[in-house]
């Protein structure tokens, strides 16, 4: 037997797989599938203050190996995140989540931040400082490392569930970023949000998407967020959340190798709506056909010796 | 819905550009006309979308136009290859309460869309007008199909180089009744413009996932944004903010 239970700040998962956030809606449509009760946890959906219709369409392009993104954010706001969907989501999934935190201003930050705060559902927050797909805020908040301390010392303040804060790839220089949500309260990083992309539509020679850029995710970016989790593992004491890219059982070992002590499973979800279930039922297998017994015991390996 | 493998069993070409599909596999979730199916194909990370044109228990119909580098892919796949569907997808067509002779509206791609609602209807006693539209005679497929059900078909191309002259929106002038209509959204907002209709529209988008999880496909109506893949693809005339 092996075991593929891991420790998140301080809450037991019982196994590394995580729905990212954006991918797996508010868990409805997946329950409709399968249990997903055998999932570690997941990420809802990005949540902010007020009802966002998100950006115009068309929001979707296929990339090579993966898919760009411009939804920006689209949730009916927190308020009735927590009078809706949460209820519902209560009848399907009886193990904490990720609330996954949004905002255009450091005060709507710690606005979300508190109504989550008080959901007994709600075992992290995952503050979302690294959406490409809006103009303003978002990703602005993750490209400095001011604004990133600035925002997490912010929610920090007011939240006694642990803080994952999730980094965007769009900067020269993650390590020092994730430094500094560490230094300002960070209990965890999660990394990586999407990668700035763009498609052009020969027949039309417009770009596909109206918000012209979008973000990339997907086995695409595996390598590249394989790479950024390495480089943060090295720099900070606090667990990863390692994503980007992750489709396999495989991919989930070699993310742990990396740095990450969960594993976040964002585009798969779309392409393949089992993915998760999958990559969970075939990780005992894939354990021992590597020789692991203890998959925390992997966590960083390829770092050492 | 319901993941599965399908065997493609017969690869027609209708036009230069429309090939139909009949595959083989389960289509127990396939449950009322106007819902569609994603088909993952190899090198392709997006699954792509495509109305189900008529099924059974174990056979699928689907009329493939060729859009991109996705569907000339498929439409040139031999018979015997295998393909991994979503089937049972979207909400398909409201067909409690038809009035006895219900107008179809099909467009381009949008008339195989139709052929399962026509068949329902007309397996209900009911008298459906089939208004066929397209760009020109060559692109015209599916004619044949709708009369052997008996649908009452009025073929329009733009050109009028087959059937009448005309577009879709000449086709209301056929019969004042309830209308069920696919095709480009272009066609549809015209159509939608006639505020009087009792309409069904089914609607296109880019789709990331096809089943609810990734927001990608919403439009904006008259009651708040919804899902064109989970709410939809078909929607009532009046709601949508084109
Ligand atoms: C609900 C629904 C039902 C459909 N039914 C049919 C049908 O019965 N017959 C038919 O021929 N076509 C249908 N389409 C359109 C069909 O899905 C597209 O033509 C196809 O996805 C294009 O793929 P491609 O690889 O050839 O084009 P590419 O341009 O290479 O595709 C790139 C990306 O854009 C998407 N895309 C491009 N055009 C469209 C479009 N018009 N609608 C949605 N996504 C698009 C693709 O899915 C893919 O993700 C339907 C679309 C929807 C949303
Ligand atoms: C359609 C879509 C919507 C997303 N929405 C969010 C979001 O609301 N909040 C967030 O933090 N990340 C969001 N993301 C980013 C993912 O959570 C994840 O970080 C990224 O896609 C990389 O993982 P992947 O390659 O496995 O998809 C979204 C991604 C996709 C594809
Ligand atoms: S395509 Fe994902 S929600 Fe509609």
């Amino acid at each position: 037997m092996v075991n593929t239970n891991v420790t998140l700040c301080g809450l037991e998962l019982a196994n590394p797989v995580i729905p990212a956030s954006g991918t797996f809606g508010y868990g409805l449509e997946f329950a409709k599938l399968y249990d997903i009760n055998c999932l570690g946890s997941f990420s809802c959906k990005g949540t902010t203050l007020e009802p966002r219709f998100g950006n115009p369409t068309p929001r979707i392009a296929e990339g090579n190996a993966g898919m760009l993104n411009s939804v920006g954010l689209q949730n009916p706001g927190v308020d009735a995140v927590i009078a809706e969907e949460f209820p519902k989501l209560a009848q399907v999934f009886r193990k904490p989540i990720l609330a996954n935190v949004c905002g255009f201003s450091v005060e709507e930050y710690v606005a979300v931040a508190r109504k989550f705060d008080a959901c007994d559902q709600v075992g992290w927050l995952e503050l979302n400082i690294s959406c490409p797909n809006v103009h303003g805020g978002g990703m602005g908040f993750g490209t400095s490392c001011d604004s990133a301390a600035e925002v997490t010392a912010a929610v920090k303040a007011v939240t006694k569930k642990p803080l994952i804060v999730k980094l965007t790839p769009n900067v020269t220089d993650i390590v020092s970023i994730a430094k500094a949500c560490e230094e300002a309260g960070a209990d965890a990083i999660s990394l990586i949000n999407t990668v700035l992309a763009m498609r052009i539509d020969l027949k039309t020679r417009k770009p596909v998407l109206r918000n012209i850029t979008g973000g990339l995710s997907g086995p695409a970016v595996f390598p590249l967020a394989l790479r950024m989790v390495w480089q943060v593992y090295e720099a900070v004491q606090i667990p990863i959340l390692g994503l980007g890219g992750v489709s396999t059982s495989e991919d989930v070992i070699e993310m742990m190798l990396s740095g990450a002590t969960a594993v976040g499973v964002g585009a798969a979800n779309l392409r393949d709506p089992f993915a998760c279930k999958r990559i969970i039922e075939q990780l005992p297998a894939v354990m021992e056909r590597y020789g692991i017994t203890d998959l925390k015991s992997i966590i960083g390996g390829a770092h050492h010796g | 819905m319901n993941q599965s493998t399908f065997t493609l069993i017969q690869n027609t070409p209708l036009t230069a550009s429309v090939h139909e599909l009949k595959l083989r596999g389960d289509c127990s979730a396939i449950t009322v006309p106007g819902q569609f199916v994603q088909v993952s194909l190899p090198g392709k990370f997006l699954r792509r979308p495509f109305s189900v044109c008529d099924w059974t228990e174990d056979t699928l119909t689907l009329c493939v136009q060729r859009n991109g580098s996705g569907t000339e892919a498929l439409c040139s796949l031999p018979a015997g290859t295998e393909l991994d569907l979503l089937t049972g997808l979207g909400n398909g067509y409201s067909t409690r309460h038809v009035t006895p002779i219900p107008l179809l509206v099909g467009g381009g791609s949008g008339v195989g869309a139709l052929y399962s609602l026509a068949k329902h209807l007309c397996d209900r006693g009911k008298v459906v007008t089939a208004a066929l539209c397209f760009r020109t005679a060559a692109d015209v497929y599916y004619v044949n199909q709708f009369k052997a059900i008996d649908a009452q078909v009025y073929v329009y191309t733009e050109d009028g180089s087959m059937g009448e002259q005309g577009n879709a929106l000449d086709a209301l002038e056929l019969t004042h009744s309830q209308l069920f209509a696919c095709g480009p959204l272009g066609m549809l907002a015209a159509l939608d413009a006639n505020e009087e209709l009792d309409a069904q529209l089914s609607l296109e988008a880019r789709m990331g996932c096809g089943f609810g999880a990734c927001m990608g496909c919403t439009i904006e109506t008259a009651d708040g944004p919804r899902r064109v893949c989970a709410d939809g693809p078909v929607f009532p005339g009046g709601v949508i903010t084109w």
